[in-house]
């Protein structure tokens, strides 16, 4: 299979999140969309290694995905916090950074 | 055949990612984003990248979304709550997601029987991605055990006086 095929894909995947950072204010989609341009990055790098035979691509897949763990795991307690707070999930209400 | 069968997950993924940042529903995001990452998995299944389709399900679809549905569950408690997830889950909202996964198990089946599961000649096995992983790699070992480290101490603090509160204890 071609390598470029895959890597379109990637790069629909990476523009489809992207459009959705920009385009969403709710802070849960947000976070959805980090990880779809997260595991489009992914994919290409798993894309690139297997198209050389070579494991280095999914080495770093497994990094990625430890990026992605660790993002999430803190950007959902924000979550929490700022539905606490704000009693909204709407990222524009908070902008300041003391509440 | 192969390239059939990727164009057909290729565009799986793509149209369930664009059903997931449409939604107004967060559930129904969710279901939409599992399948886009398992749309992503049997993709990595037919490039030659067993071991990274196996985490894919088992970490991302699996780990990362379940942190997902708990935040979800957490913010709407009670019986209002249970209502309104009553109607979030309506057998409708199912269909599409259903007849995707439908098509990416006949892929998978139809990998399994005849069809070797890479297009580049040989795959890359999970035997030599963990020598690669502890060999040459091992300060990234390191350094990602530290970046989830990190990532447990700051979920902790953050989420501690949300906790603390709750119990109607004053936290400073």
């Amino acid at each position: 299979m071609p390598l470029e095929h895959v890597l379109g894909l990637a790069s629909l995947l990476f523009a489809l999140g992207l459009t959705g950072l920009m385009v969403r204010r709710n802070i849960l989609f947000v976070l959805m969309s980090l990880e779809v341009m997260l595991n489009s990055a992914a994919l290409a790098f798993v894309a690139a290694g297997a198209h050389w035979g070579q494991p280095d691509g999914q080495v770093v897949f497994m990094l990625v995905l430890t990026v992605a763990a660790a993002e999430v795991s803190v950007g959902l307690g924000l979550v929490l916090q700022i539905q606490r707070r704000f009693h909204t999930l709407d990222i524009d209400d908070a902008t300041r950074l003391r509440g | 055949m192969i390239l059939a069968l990727f164009y057909v997950a290729a565009a799986i993924a793509l149209l369930s990612t664009a059903m997931a940042l449409s939604r107004t529903n967060a559930t129904h995001a969710l279901i939409y984003l599992i399948m886009s990452l398992l749309s992503v998995a049997v993709i990595f299944f037919i490039i030659g990248a067993p071991f990274a389709a196996a985490l894919e399900i088992v970490i991302y679809a699996g780990a990362i979304m379940v942190l997902f549905v708990f935040v979800i569950m957490m913010l709407n408690l009670g019986e209002a709550g249970q209502i309104r997830e009553r109607e979030w889950l309506k057998p409708r909202s199912w269909i599409l997601p259903g007849i995707f996964a439908a098509a990416l198990l006949a892929e998978l089946l139809v990998l399994e029987n005849g069809l070797s599961g890479t297009t580049t000649g040989v795959a890359v096995e999970p035997k030599t991605v963990g020598l690669t992983l502890f060999g040459p790699y091992v300060l990234a070992v390191e350094l990602a055990s530290m970046l989830l480290l990190a990532g447990l101490v700051g979920a902790y603090h953050v989420g501690r006086s949300f906790l603390a509160r709750d119990r109607g204890v004053k936290h400073q």
